[in-house]
């Protein structure tokens, strides 16, 4: 290994057991204060349904607990120590301003069945966040429910439903690119809709002509990704809501990628019907490990009769409240009203940007995939020349006549300091590197990345088989993930 | 903007390197005449201060400081620091899904740990992490059970959470699945005859909350029989995670559809939560949500590694179990911690401190009004029943700063001036006897006695 290392790495290689490993009887990590009600008398009150034991549960102390979470997480790689490119993750900066205002006592401890008089500074975060994504998307009106964005595209297309169900009948298909998420089809079939694959042009976005062959009384709705998962802005998408429009169908987005268009053009100005955006990408709520996410629907006047229930509304007396009697609603999503701790986090970063701010967002993430094409263009491939947005995917054409695929390149930057890219997709990419910088990371990091990429790339061509062994820098090598899935080991379980 | 790292010469030098004369270069592919040429209405930019500042208003009018006697879903528990200063940690708050797993161990074992914990606690043999929550797992658990005894309805008990219902509704409704609801009985269990006659050679599964939305904890294996008897699955559903400290788990049950919050996580105004799905292994296929499992790298070293991805959207798109992705990975984390922390014998005690704290209320509530169900055993949650209407009651009760239990006309009408209380080991027995009083004033011109004691409580 000739190149080194500019950036730090760090794998700390401390051994850590399961916590089940450490348990042993009689220590305890609690204390619960003196009870002031009478004792009870558990079999008396429970009979049969009385459990007596809790099997493997652990017994550790305190200091125990920090210890062995402390160091699990030092065995994570975070946003925290460095670029963390997931092409269409949008891994930017969680400010920590929204964690504190999150935990603010009667936000945290707000019970979701308090009465609305008591709950004004709960429901006055859901309407002003409401109006902030209304005016962001430009869309009419919104649903906050959603706990993810899957869930959103599951509440935007009952939506689609019921619409069509309103004009005669629900129609039977949705559209949807070569290039989408899985998370759409999956979507689609979860409402009962048959799913159509659109092909896409050799510019890496909608075959407007094929789309205008497709459409027809049966399309219920084009589920659109924009900028699409190549970080390509659908130019002709005024052509596109056209076509979708003319034949009774409605666009939907996937706000994904939104994190390109905020603050420089709106969905619901270029035609758009419905979208969902994620609160975990756009508006810088923590991924958390994969969780939780939030998100909301943004939806044009024609379909606000469906909302999901309930819906937050100004009362007479000038106090909000929720609206349960919406007779063409969907329906219930999800119980209570979503994932309230992430709307208090979008919002405090809404307010911490102010319309300059979230324009100045969306030009650094562009500006940053740009630099990063500009830096690695002729030395990967680059299968779509199509001006780039928010995040830029080349493949593995010239790595892969060494025998180097995507992945192999992936788990080398990982000993170069940095959490490897999105790998193996978009699907119309065979071999795709799909890199997402976001706004959150400075030149200096822009600059270490793309010379740790130009040097993987000498080393392919130098010593093909140290990469494949990559990477050699962290706690654990590859691991056996076929052997994981013939024969599933999910729980610890004693040794017998 | 203070979270943008670039200085005006960083972005002329990148501009330059690209080679645009302008940022305006790289938006030139959104046609010209939907560009936003004005700034967006929002409110401007502020301070850190100003920001701490505005939300400090909104948590002063969001009942701050109040007492509770609410749960139906949603359990105000105590949560150990620890949670919070370990999930504050940046390395788990801001990784992504572990998908690349040498730098996501921490992540992985954590989650391996969880599962096992869940499997304990629940006596099944796998569980995922995670769902969004309780009632999206309860109706994908019903998905589940469709698949895999392929019938095509469901009967559900009408002591199951009424938002959950709704949300069950919502997901049967374009799978073309029947719906029945199987009454409660007079115990506030669900009706075993009424359950037997609903069940048909279509009946996918039965789904049942236990402890129910009343509280009172369900016959689980009179219930199971019937199901399997006809060849239909049972669902069991968990809203309230504490009681599996105290009271059996459902072992008879098919499918665990579980909500977590109880585990350490804030009431947060309804979210974010926790679902959990747990089966038996030979289900396993058919569950959606992610798994971890374990393996050995090359150097035969133990690792953790996200498994059995063929069930999942993005390798089976249309075809897959679910469409779940993003799912509540930090908030498992918060359950995951809060378990730890309790372990095998605190959970026991928390569990117990609950019972007797909502045990001793329901008797002192029951020398004034009606305590409905008391033929069958509860856990933390009872029903009373009043002569005057609960929101009355909740207004006056309110006054001292205090929220009574969930009126229940909305739910269920035909209970009448019904509502459901709930106690945790937070509820402190001043607070319960004040309670107590203020409820019973409504009878005050009855009892003159009653009076100077209810004063004497308030005071």
């Amino acid at each position: 290994m000739k190149h080194v290392t500019r950036k730090a790495t760090r794998q700390v290689n401390q051994n850590e057991g399961l916590i089940f490993e450490k348990s042993s009887p009689g220590k305890a990590a609690w204390k619960l204060p003196p009870l002031d009600v009478p004792e009870v008398d558990t079999a008396e009150l429970l009979g049969s349904s009385e459990r007596k034991d809790l099997g493997n549960m652990p017994e550790v102390s305190e200091i125990e607990i920090i210890r062995h979470f402390t160091r699990l997480s030092t065995w994570n790689y975070a946003i925290d120590l460095g670029m963390y490119p997931l092409g269409s993750c949008t891994m930017k900066y969680n400010p920590r301003v929204n964690e504190v205002v999150s935990r603010l006592d009667g936000l945290a401890n707000g019970h979701p069945y308090q009465p609305e008089k008591v709950s004004q500074g709960a429901l006055r975060i859901l309407q002003t966040l409401s109006e902030c994504l209304i005016e962001i998307t430009g869309m009419d009106a919104i649903t906050l429910q959603p706990a993810a964005g899957a869930h959103g595209e599951l509440t935007g297309l009952l939506m689609v439903r019921a619409y069509h169900e309103s004009k005669g009948a629900p129609r039977k298909k949705i559209l949807i690119p070569d290039s989408a998420h899985g998370t759409n089809p999956a979507t689609a079939a979860m409402v009962g809709y048959a799913v159509e694959n659109l092909k896409s042009s050799a510019r890496g976005m909608v075959d407007v002509a094929a789309l205008a062959s497709q459409m027809n009384e049966e399309v219920a709705a084009l589920m659109l990704t924009n900028p699409n998962t190549l970080g390509v802005f659908e130019q002709e998408i005024h052509k596109i809501a056209d076509i979708m429009h003319a034949k009774g169908g409605l666009l939907y987005m996937d706000g994904a990628n939104m994190n390109a268009l905020v603050g420089k053009v709106r969905p619901g100005d270029f035609g758009v019907d419905l979208m969902h955006l994620n609160l975990h990408k756009t508006f810088s709520t923590p991924h958390g490990g994969g969780g939780p996410g939030s998100g909301p629907v943004a939806i044009k006047k024609i379909l606000e009769p469906f909302l999901p229930t309930p819906v937050v509304i100004a009362k007479p007396d000038g106090t909000l409240g929720f609206e349960y009697n919406r007779p063409r609603s969907v329906g219930r999503v999800r119980a209570f009203y979503g994932n309230f701790g992430m709307f208090v986090r979008a919002l405090a970063y809404t307010l911490a940007n102010g319309p300059d701010g979230l324009r100045q967002t969306t030009e650094d993430a562009v500006l940053n995939a740009n630099y990063i094409r500009k830096g690695l263009e002729g030395v990967y491939d680059l299968p779509y020349s199509t001006p780039t947005m928010h995040e830029v995917v080349f493949s593995d054409k010239v790595q892969a006549k060494k025998g180097v695929k995507t992945m192999d390149i992936a788990k080398r930057l990982i000993d170069y300091g940095f959490h490897p890219y999105t790998t193996a997709f978009p699907l119309i990419v065979p071999g795709a590197l799909m890199i997402e910088p976001t706004e959150s990371e400075p030149k200096e990091e822009l600059d270490l990345f793309i010379e740790a990429m130009k040097s993987i790339a000498e080393e392919v061509e130098e010593d093909p088989q140290m990469v494949l062994a990559a990477p050699h820098t962290t706690r654990v090598s590859r691991l056996d993930e076929t052997a994981a899935a013939r024969k599933p080991v999910l729980r610890w379980k004693p040794a017998s | 903007m203070r979270y943008l790292p670039k200085s005006p010469a960083d972005r002329e030098a990148m501009l330059k390197a690209i080679g645009a004369r302008s940022i305006d270069d790289l938006f030139a592919p959104i046609p010209a005449e939907y560009r936003l040429n004005r700034d967006l209405k929002v409110p401007r930019q502020m301070a850190e201060s100003e920001i701490v500042d505005w939300f400090r208003e909104r948590s002063r009018e969001n009942a701050d400081g109040y007492a509770t006697f609410l749960g139906a879903g949603a359990y105000y528990h105590y949560r150990p620091v620890i949670i919070d200063s370990l999930i504050s940690r940046g390395e788990f708050l801001t990784a992504y899904t572990p998908y690349q797993a040498e730098i996501s161990q921490g992540t992985l074992q954590s989650i391996f740990e969880f599962q096992t914990m869940i499997c304990e606690l629940t006596g099944m043999e796998v569980a995922n992490a995670s769902m969004y929550d309780g009632s999206t797992a309860a109706a994908e658990g019903v998905m589940m059970a469709a698949r895999l005894t392929g019938r095509h309805s469901v009967a559900i008990a009408r002591s199951v959470h009424p938002e959950y219902r709704e949300v069950l509704a919502t997901y049967a409704h374009h799978q073309g699945m029947p719906l029945a609801t199987v009454p409660f009985a007079d115990n506030g269990r669900a009706n075993l005859n009424a359950l037997d006659k609903a069940i048909t050679p279509d009946t996918a599964c039965v789904l049942i909350q236990s402890p129910n939305f009343f509280g009172t904890i369900e016959d689980v294996a009179a219930i199971a029989d019937i199901a399997h008897k006809h060849g239909a699955m049972l669902v069991v559903s968990i809203a309230e995670a504490v009681s599996l400290g105290i009271v059996g788990p459902p072992r008879q049950a098919d499918i665990i559809a579980m909500e977590a919050q109880s585990f350490g996580v804030p009431l947060g105004f309804g979210g974010p939560y926790c679902g959990v799905i747990a089966t038996r292994e030979q289900y396993v296929r058919q569950m959606p949500g992610r798994l971890v499992g374990q393996t050995t790298d090359r150097n035969g070293k133990r690792g953790f590694v996200l498994t059995l991805a063929t069930r999942e959207q993005h390798i089976r798109r249309e075809k897959a179990t679910s469409n779940i992705c993003t799912n509540q990975a930090l908030i498992a984390l918060m359950a995951n911690i809060f378990m730890t922390i309790y372990g095998k014998v605190g959970l026991r005690e928390l569990a117990k401190h609950n019972l007797a704290k909502a045990t001793y209320t329901a008797q002192q509530f029951g020398k004034h009004a009606k305590v409905l169900f008391s033929g069958a055993p509860r856990f933390n949650e009872f029903v009373v029943q009043t002569s005057e209407d609960p929101y009355a009651i909740n207004g006056r009760i309110l006054e001292h700063k205090i929220v009574g239990g969930l009126p229940l006309k909305k739910f269920y009408p035909e209970l009448g001036n019904a509502a459901l209380w709930c106690c945790t080991e937070m509820t402190t027995r001043t607070t319960i006897d004040a309670v107590v009083g203020l409820v019973a004033e409504s009878g005050r011109s009855k009892s003159p006695k009653e009076e100077v004691d209810i004063q004497e409580v308030v005071r």
